[in-house]
């Protein structure tokens, strides 16, 4: 499904996407061109958090955020395994519409034992995010 | 019936007089599938089942963490609102979630929010995710949320 998969931990992301159940749940998925990935979780009805006003759901868009970080972290590092997170920050910046929404994070440090992302999520233009994360992963092989 | 008004407690028995109706009217929540269990003034209780598709790692069985933001979140903000006089709704600012150990396959998770400050135009949650008591935390939470003003209000500005 990638358009290119050069890299070859590209298709064991998409793997991970189509094996985890939560990942398949939210209906996200994700284009990869070398170490660089943009996720997409395309609209859905069953996303809305608010019916008035058509907002997405904040906790919809955090496990977006907080999958695509995870997922960012497994591709450019050589886990057998997606890491398991220890904790994450979001920030709510404005409403998320009923519209597809993408994200792209950034792995700040990636230590031997934890990572740390900022990852963020936008819509019509990605100078003005809807919401973003830092999170911290262990990705301490034990 | 009069006096109700001057009720402290009065969001937190029309919350829980419509617990069902709040459960029902969102389409993520109902997708995660949580149920609220119970509301007192400024603290709200729930319960999230485990789930095949929740999981987050198939070779446990291990819930998504995601499901756990979206639960704690969401039971952040009717915190806020059970510890309002009048009725107000919230938006989350920022949410922060430290996960203290995996939940387990096949057990429910049981969800507390508290709102433990509410200043004019912000609220400050606390929340914990546990198996059957708090000595067993999945996870934790700080949150805070901003006071949504009515947008309609007889045309009257609110103080």
């Amino acid at each position: 499904m990638n358009p290119n998969l050069t890299n070859p931990r590209a298709d064991e992301v998409d793997a991970i996407l189509k094996r985890v159940p939560f990942a398949q749940t939210l209906g996200m998925r994700c284009e990869i061109m070398g170490d660089e990935m943009t996720a997409i979780l395309p609209f859905q009805e069953k996303l809305i958090g608010n019916v008035n006003i058509r907002a997405l759901h904040g906790g919809a868009i955090a496990s977006f955020l907080e999958l695509t970080a995870m997922l960012q972290v497994f591709l450019i590092s050589d886990m057998p395994r997606p890491p398991r997170p220890i904790n994450i920050t979001i920030d709510y910046l404005r409403q998320g519409h009923a519209k597809d929404l993408y994200a792209r994070a950034f792995v700040m440090k990636m230590g031997r034992r934890m990572a740390s992302v900022r990852a963020e999520a936008w819509q019509e233009n990605r100078a003005d995010p809807v919401s973003a994360i830092v999170a911290h992963f262990m990705v301490a092989q034990d | 019936m009069t006096d109700d008004k001057n009720n402290p407690d009065r969001i937190a028995a029309v919350m829980r007089e419509h617990v069902g109706l709040m459960n029902s009217v969102v389409p993520w929540g109902n997708e995660i599938g949580f149920e609220v269990t119970q509301v007192e003034r400024g603290h709200v209780w729930g319960r999230q089942p485990w789930s095949e598709k929740l999981v987050g790692d198939p070779d446990t069985g291990v819930i998504h963490g995601g499901v756990i933001t979206t639960f704690l979140d969401n039971l952040s903000g009717m915190a806020c609102t059970a510890a309002m006089t009048r009725l107000r709704f919230v938006a989350t600012i920022d949410l922060r979630i430290d996960y203290m150990r995996p939940a387990e396959k096949g057990l429910d998770i049981i969800g507390e929010a508290e709102c433990y400050r509410v200043t004019k135009s912000v609220c400050f949650t606390r929340a914990w995710a546990y198996h059957g008591t708090r000595d067993k935390l999945i996870a934790t939470s700080a949150g805070t949320f901003a006071i949504n003003k009515p947008r309609f209000d007889g045309g009257k500005k609110d103080a």
